[in-house]
């Protein structure tokens, strides 16, 4: 078997006395403190607002462009007359791999619509963001394209949505009324989700 | 009792501005660093929604650090636990005394130095002080019953001793051609000019000097690039078992050394608080212009001086604090004792050998040596 011998390169005496290594160390540094001086002190002044000086984003402030395929928090699509699109079909909840959807399908007044969901529950603290929901729906019904990243609670019961805040993203805990015009169960209607 | 007094005010102007620029120290480091690395570093601390780019976060740091619960490890000695970063920090302070800042000046019949302690030997004083500063950092590995501690003071310890030396050579150059230990003499003897029109610094007539005395006084600072004792990244070091203030202090000592070599390659090297072409009657520039000024402009702006050379040689090794990796051990030593030390002692050599041809007068002790 071959073997084969690396060898290193043997340094040179110029770069043995390190100082002019430190120099050139020094050059790239100093020139990157100096560009990102200049341009600070530019914006303050709101000039060359274009030139970005730091790679930071100020995060709560400023969020981080998000990919048009990202998959953020869920909402439910609504039709013109403020229901949902879902007509309860429960492909999303068959197919969760986590077992994170629960619907409660009810009669939709109109004949041409099958039916619609008095009860739509995700639980984020079990949820994995697979995005099957979303692939799975005839409807169009589920997307999760809100943007919303910052899902945090204190306990696991506030980490479950329920349909008020499926249908309107904005919305965050602790509800205290109920705005659907539609029979549905919650709290606030009788029902038993979003304890 | 006025002689008391205006020492008094001499030493608390010093306090307070080495103090305060060590705090603002820890706010350089995290800007400076910040800008060379394309971030944008601390800014969050806010009074009243000011932000001051992030000018708070020292006074939040000191109001944490103080605030912090303080843990001796059970089996440490006590009383040397405490007293180690008390003598990091008092060792590091007491050596800004021997600091000219600025030039003599008359005030109501009294000639006020700019120093707050005029000693004829203020270089070894300075050296006793900064190889006492020793005692804190071995201390503090011996007292915190951990073997990881003791290890980090050793090798602090190691270094600093090799470096010492290394240091102490490098400024006999120094002394030779100056004549002089007296820090203040020494700077007044950096106001004459060469050919008549280079200022007669240390760096001009000590390069090499200069160099060595850079980087083993960067080595005594502790500071990356020579941050074995500590290695904050992934080494333990002598003050792992310190928390709150008593950390704080070994933080402070830090930067107290690191303006203190600042200030020391000032002195030394870069003329003190001598502005070229300056005289104590006003500016005589070499290609004859003459600008006369008054007294207290003269010693301001000599103060002035200092204190800009003393902030560049600060954002200097700031800068190379954040430039370059870490030295392994052995390279470190290697570096030390075949490298820095054979040169340091042939520089003296050789300045005693031009010096003796040359036959200068001013050093006094020139004839002892050939």
């Amino acid at each position: 078997m071959a073997v084969k011998v690396l060898r290193r390169r043997e340094l040179t005496v110029w770069e043995k006395l390190y100082i002019p290594q430190i120099v050139s160390g020094l050059k790239v540094t100093t020139a990157h403190l100096l560009r990102n001086l200049y341009l600070h002190s530019a914006h303050r002044l709101g000039l060359l607002q274009n030139r970005r000086a730091a790679v930071t984003f100020q995060y709560p402030e400023e969020p981080r462009p998000l990919a048009a395929r990202f998959r953020s928090r869920h909402r439910l699509t609504v039709r013109d007359d403020g229901t949902p699109r879902c007509v309860g079909c429960m492909l999303c909840e068959t197919v969760c791999p986590a077992h994170c959807i629960t619907i409660v399908a009810a009669e939709h007044p109109d004949p041409n619509i099958e039916k619609y969901p008095v009860r739509f529950d995700i639980d984020l603290g079990v949820c994995v963001y697979c995005g099957y929901c979303v692939e799975v729906c005839p409807e169009d019904a589920i997307r999760m394209d809100t943007g919303i990243l910052d899902v945090a609670a204190y306990s696991r019961d506030a980490m479950k949505l329920d349909i008020h805040e499926l249908m309107n993203p904005s919305l965050r805990k602790p509800l205290l009324e109920c705005t659907l015009k539609f029979p549905h169960k919650c709290r606030l209607a009788g029902g038993e989700a979003s304890r | 009792m006025i002689d008391l007094a205006v020492k008094l005010v001499l030493a608390l102007f010093v306090f307070f501005g080495v103090l305060n620029l060590a705090a603002l120290h820890t706010w350089l480091e995290r800007k400076q660093s910040a800008l060379m690395q394309d971030r944008i570093g601390a800014n969050r601390a806010s009074i009243l929604g000011w932000r001051l780019m992030g000018l708070f976060h020292p006074l939040a740091d000191s109001i944490k650090m103080f605030t912090k619960e303080d843990i001796v490890p059970a089996g440490a000695d006590r009383i040397l636990h405490t007293l180690a970063p008390v003598f990091s920090v008092f060792f590091a302070l007491v050596t800004f005394a021997a600091i000219p800042f600025g030039d003599r000046f008359l005030l109501g019949g009294r000639v006020i130095e700019l120093q707050v302690a005029k000693i004829n030997v203020a270089l070894l004083y300075i050296f006793a002080m900064l190889s006492l500063g020793v005692y804190g950092v071995i201390l503090a590995g011996f007292a915190s019953r951990n073997n990881y501690a003791l290890l980090g003071g050793l090798r602090a310890t190691a270094q600093m001793i090799s470096y010492e030396i290394a240091l102490g050579i490098a400024i006999v150059g120094v002394i030779m051609i100056y004549g002089t230990m007296d820090l203040q003499e020494l700077v007044r003897a950096q106001g004459r000019t060469l050919a008549g029109w280079i200022p007669l610094w240390g760096i001009v007539v000590q390069p090499v000097a200069f160099v060595v005395f850079l980087t083993a006084a960067l080595a005594e600072t502790k500071r990356i690039p020579f941050d074995l004792p500590e290695g904050e990244s992934e080494i333990i070091g002598y003050f792992v078992e310190y928390s709150g203030m008593k950390f704080g202090m070994f933080f402070l000592a830090d930067f107290l050394e690191t303006i203190l070599v600042a200030c020391l390659a000032t002195t030394l090297f870069f003329g003190g608080w001598q502005v070229p072409y300056l005289t104590s009657s006003g500016f005589q520039f070499p290609w004859g212009a003459t600008l006369p000024l008054s007294q207290p402009v003269y010693v301001l702006l000599g103060v002035a001086s200092f204190s800009i050379k003393v902030v560049i040689f600060c954002l200097l090794f700031m800068q190379l604090r954040w430039t370059l990796p870490r030295f392994r051990y052995d390279q470190l030593m290697r570096l030390g004792w075949l490298g820095l030390f054979p040169i340091a002692v042939v520089n003296v050599l050789v300045t005693a050998s031009v010096l003796a041809l040359l036959k200068v007068r001013e050093v006094g002790w020139l004839a002892w040596v050939g």
